[in-house]
């Protein structure tokens, strides 16, 4: 059965490509990402980063995936075989499958979040709770051992749920399923987003502290510190959020472009999906988050606590203060928004696995996409799990960060260098329905490769802090953050056994309390002057190995007793990531194997 | 919120808006393409 899938509108694959870039990362990263690096002028380098790097890619990768679809291939692979037969370029491509699936597995967990809070904002679960109770109501919810509604494993269920839902959407193809939903989606997150932002610029103030006000946020976000440009680590967190945000080096554009007939325009599609996504990032996103916590809870409240957990531990909170029906609309529409967000972008990650099969082993439609789900669930549990022992971090960074700038850097050079620009641009104008400027051409070649491989680069060996000045100008240290940091576990100091018979001490000073209760017993670890600086506790069934008053070095045991520690879990991710590639690699050697035996290569 | 900030955020906005707006409304008023093109219901 060969694959015989097809768009059924342009709007709707102008639609499905802008809802596969719109994601969390514009209502909850791009706020954050400009309050960090000098508000207003934080555009400055965004925009730069979206004309030199954003756009080129975007036109690269729907030039690659438009140019593979013309031999029948609809996952990178055999995209990037088709563009240079070195069978290098065929396990390259792998990434393009490979993080879908790996990030998918832990980004459906926060789409079961929202689809659930959608929930607990129809029963107004929320209403009368305070910030502190909204707070420890997400942490209950994470938590796989408790039940906020009563209904056990709730969190696992949800997911269940959310992962089914994409399940069937995938089974009905893309003009059945995926672009129904975007056509559905998009509108209604934008008309959401829409609402919620004009509601947080009109706040005003509340009154119910010193600068709970609305426009103070909005100040906060927008006022340039023009001074800030001269900071690489700003550079960095631009170019970062442009790669990101637009879902870059992830192999989905390729495969959604791969349905596009050659004389069919991409390179205003590109353009279209590519700025509908920067409207919902910088008119939206930044107009509801910042804006509306601020004007509940001030400023400085906003300083310390500006981040992702803002989205489920916050905003219910302060939608109740709206009252109980408003509140509980509000928490729908802002759930809903990101709902919408969540599943455009999950089901666009399940396309290049149903291609590829489709594609190679002639899988029906409902078998490639029952699969890709049966994957995401084998690789997804565990982030459920063990969401607080680190798995989901460990997925989002190998997976949803590592990966997709090497995949980006290789894909550049491919097409500019390998593949050849004067082949690529042919491929980007053939059917354009606008003109594209010629400057882009040389952009392609010279500065959007540079640009990614600084960036790789920057990732590999981020200066700690993410200080760049002082790397270059004083003394260079390793970032905890960095890739080589990441992979050695130099933040982990103590505990570095996957297994053991004795819990170590994270940081030195002397014990000034050592003591049990009931179900546990506690160590308190302070400095010279009596400042605490941790405090550890473990269940009553180990046993205390210190004393209050003695001195503790980093490594000293603390408590006896058998012990998994964290770092066996980070390792576990990275094996189940690792075994994941392995797994798509033989595929697609399986797959070249078939086609070497039925003589259907291409080109 | 002081003019600098204002201004910054206006400019932005309406501009990130416009050109939005522009390049969707070149797709909806873009002519189709002679069949068989890649859109089933077009």
């Amino acid at each position: 059965m060969a694959n015989r899938e097809q768009w059924g509108t342009r709007i709707g694959l102008v639609l499905a490509m802008a809802g596969n870039a719109v994601g969390l990362g514009n209502f909850l990263r791009f706020p954050v990402q400009a309050v960090q690096n000098g508000g207003g002028a934080f555009i400055i380098p965004y925009l730069v980063s979206f004309l030199l790097m954003g756009i080129p890619l975007l036109w690269i990768e729907w030039s690659i995936g438009r140019f593979g679809g013309r031999s029948n291939n609809h996952s990178t692979p055999f995209i990037m075989d088709s563009m240079d037969r070195r069978s290098f370029w065929k396990y390259v491509g792998v990434f393009g499958i490979f993080t879908n699936i790996g990030v998918a597995a832990y980004y459906c967990y926060i789409e079961s979040w929202t689809m659930s809070y959608v929930f607990h904002s129809i029963i107004q679960t929320f209403t009368g709770m305070s910030q502190d109770e909204v707070a420890v109501f997400f942490v209950k919810y994470v938590d796989v051992g408790q039940s906020t509604t009563g209904i056990p494993f709730e969190s696992v269920l949800f997911y269940l749920i959310c992962l089914g839902l994409n399940t069937y959407i995938l089974s009905r193809g893309l003009s059945g399923g995926v672009e129904k939903v975007a056509k559905i989606g998009m509108p209604l997150l934008i008309l959401f987003g829409i609402l919620l932002a004009v509601r947080g610029i009109t706040l005003g103030n509340t009154g119910l502290c010193a600068d709970c006000d609305s426009h103070v946020g909005m100040n906060f976000l927008w006022e340039p510190q023009f001074d800030k440009l001269l900071d690489l680590k700003v550079w960095f967190a631009a170019a970062g959020q442009i790669f990101f945000t637009l879902s870059l080096g992830m192999g989905t554009i390729q495969c959604y472009a791969s349905y596009v007939r050659s004389k069919d325009d991409i390179a205003l599609n590109a353009m279209s999906a590519g700025w509908m996504n920067g409207f919902v990032e910088i008119v939206l996103g930044a107009s509801i988050v910042i804006p509306i916590a601020v004007g509940y809870l001030g400023l400085d409240w906003v300083k310390e606590n500006a981040g992702f957990s803002m989205a489920f531990q916050t905003m219910p909170y302060l939608f109740n203060q709206w009252g109980a029906f408003l509140g509980s609309f509000a928490g729908v529409m802002w759930f809903g928004l990101l709902f919408f967000a969540g599943i455009t972008s999950s089901l666009a990650m399940g396309t290049p696995w149903m291609g590829f099969m489709q594609d190679e082993f002639k899988w029906s439609r409902p078998k490639a996409a029952f699969t890709f789900g049966l994957l995401v669930l084998i690789m997804g549990l565990p982030t459920v799990f063990f969401f607080q022992e680190g798995f989901f971090d460990e997925y989002d960074y190998w997976a949803g960060t590592a990966s997709l700038v090497i995949f980006a850097t290789f894909e550049t050079i491919l097409f500019s260098w390998i593949f050849g620009i004067e082949r690529g641009w042919k491929e980007l104008i053939q059917g354009a329905d606008m003109k594209v400027p010629v400057f882009f051409k040389y952009i392609m070649v010279f500065v959007t490769p540079i640009f990614l491989i600084v960036i790789l680069l920057g990732t590999l060996i981020t200066p700690k802090n993410g200080d760049w000045q002082k790397a270059f100008t004083e003394k260079y240290e390793l970032d905890h953050g960095s890739l080589i940091g990441k992979l050695t576990h130099s933040n982990i100091v103590a505990n570095r056994s996957w297994f053991a018979d004795r819990f170590e001490s994270e940081v030195s000073g002397i014990v000034t309390d050592a003591y049990s209760d009931e179900k546990n017993h506690y160590v308190v670890i302070s400095d010279e002057n009596g400042q605490v600086i941790k405090t550890y506790s473990q269940p009553i069934t180990k046993k205390l190995a210190v004393a209050t008053g003695d001195k503790v070095e980093i490594a000293t045991p603390i408590f006896k007793g058998r012990f998994v520690n964290p770092i066996f879990y980070l390792d576990l991710s990275r094996i189940m990531l690792l075994a994941l590639f392995i797994f798509i690699c033989v595929l697609v050697y399986k797959a070249n194997q078939k086609r070497k035996k039925i003589k259907r290569i291409y080109l | 919120m002081t003019t600098a900030a204002l201004i910054t955020m206006i400019s932005v906005q309406v501009l990130v808006t416009i050109i939005s707006g522009y390049f969707f409304w070149k797709i909806l008023t873009a002519k189709p393409k002679p069949e068989p093109d890649s859109y089933s219901e077009e």
